[in-house]
């Protein structure tokens, strides 16, 4: 299964970043491998509008089944249930640790989003 | 004629100048209150509402049985307020910025145009005084297209005055585009005069010949007196910090219904305005 973590850095050591649409890299891991692509999500930190929307619909391209993040707004949450992307929020820590914990079924999809979109 | 009444600073008296000019004229004039967040000109000008229209935005609707998922409309989206993701197309009425680009670019006209609700327009008279306000719908962040609107409802043939809102972004520059004045208020504080230089500097950008009003002029410093002069910017009139202006206001009176001295002085400030135009439209 793949699944996007929201990342400061472009290892499986870095820190989950909290932020999903202006994240500094999203890693897409393959969670039996451990073998991942590091996006580079500057073109989103920069948007001017909607950069949840955008990061969502790119995730959705690459395949990804879950999205990992610290905050997930709602145009964000609207895009990913549409692409069917289910979201675990509330993550921090390195990305390797969310990863295991998904392997593990540690983990519980969140239902709604958990931050308020912005203007 | 139209003359654009801005500030920078929100509280410097826009809304005073703008409605006491306006009486201070009479009938013939025409009043727009473009501060369309929070209209208010209507306090003081006390208009009778004739008629009220609904205002909507053109936004996007998309033909599913003609998309191909091509993204080409989410592609040229700088607001994202449209993409596509497995076979879904999701748009987001609140980012659209109604520029119409996605229904230009797609390739098999799936795209048409719906409405979303703006706010409203009123119009109303008191005294042979045109009155036209914009009311935005209680959260909604886009201003422009209804300021816009307001604005193309102006009568070319009657000296229009135009309440706009405060700051420098796009609301204010849909109130001042095409304007053939704009008048300033400010107070002479450092608050007040930090964000005249970037109203200042915003109004020559679009090229418009431009004075200040300086209210409240005896509180603070005198800073904004020497910025004038060093930007060579007329200073119109000016109002002193007066109790009896105060409570006039508060309780939705104007100054000139209330003190006859500042009638005049309201048509002088007309006059003055009126005559930097015509010199500027002789030499240009």
């Amino acid at each position: 299964m793949k699944v996007a973590v929201t990342s400061k850095g472009t290892l499986l050591e870095s820190e989950v970043d909290p932020r999903f649409g202006r994240a500094s890299y999203i890693l897409i891991v393959d969670t039996d491998s451990l073998s991942f692509e590091a996006m580079d999500n500057s073109a989103n930190v920069n948007a001017f509008k909607g950069a949840g929307i955008q990061a969502a619909t790119m995730i959705s391209d690459k395949g990804a089944e879950v999205l990992m993040t610290g905050y997930c707004g709602p145009k964000a949450f609207a895009t990913l249930e549409a692409a069917g992307v289910k979201v675990v929020s509330d993550i921090s820590g390195k990305v390797l640790d969310a990863v295991t914990a998904i392997k593990e079924g540690k983990v519980s999809y969140s239902a709604t989003p958990n931050k308020d979109g912005h203007w | 004629m139209i003359i654009s009444v801005a500030s920078g600073k929100g509280g410097t008296g826009k809304t005073t100048i703008s409605t006491n000019m306006a009486l201070a004229l009479g009938s013939g004039v025409e009043f727009l209150d473009c501060d369309v967040e929070e209209p208010n000109a209507h306090l003081f000008l006390k208009p009778v509402i004739e008629r009220t229209e609904l205002v909507t935005t053109p936004i996007p609707l998309v033909d599913l049985e003609k998309c191909t998922y091509c993204r080409k409309c989410s592609a040229i989206c700088r607001f994202n307020a449209i993409t596509v993701v497995s076979h879904k197309v999701l748009i987001f009425p609140e980012l659209c910025h109604s520029c119409g680009g996605c229904m230009v670019v797609c390739p098999e006209g799936a795209i048409t145009e719906t409405g979303r609700e703006l706010g409203e327009i009123n119009f109303g008279a008191r005294n042979g005084i045109r009155f036209i306000n914009g009311r935005l719908r209680v959260g909604e962040s886009m201003s422009p297209p209804l300021i816009k609107r307001v604005r193309s409802e102006a009568d070319p043939e009657k000296v229009t005055i135009i309440d706009a809102p405060p700051g420098t972004s796009c609301p204010v520059i849909a109130a001042m585009n095409g304007a053939d004045f704009v008048l300033m208020v400010t107070e002479p504080t450092p608050f007040g005069l930090h964000d005249l230089k970037l109203a200042v500097e915003t109004v020559k950008l679009l090229g418009i010949p431009s004075g200040l009003v300086v209210n409240r002029s005896d509180i603070g410093d005198q800073e904004v007196f020497a910025y004038a002069e060093r930007e060579q910017l007329p200073v119109l009139l000016t109002i002193p910090f007066e109790r009896r202006i105060a409570e006039a206001y508060s309780q939705g009176r104007s100054i000139v219904e209330e003190f006859p001295e500042w009638k005049e002085r309201f048509c002088e400030l007309f006059h003055k305005i009126e005559t930097i135009i015509q010199k500027r439209s002789t030499t240009v």
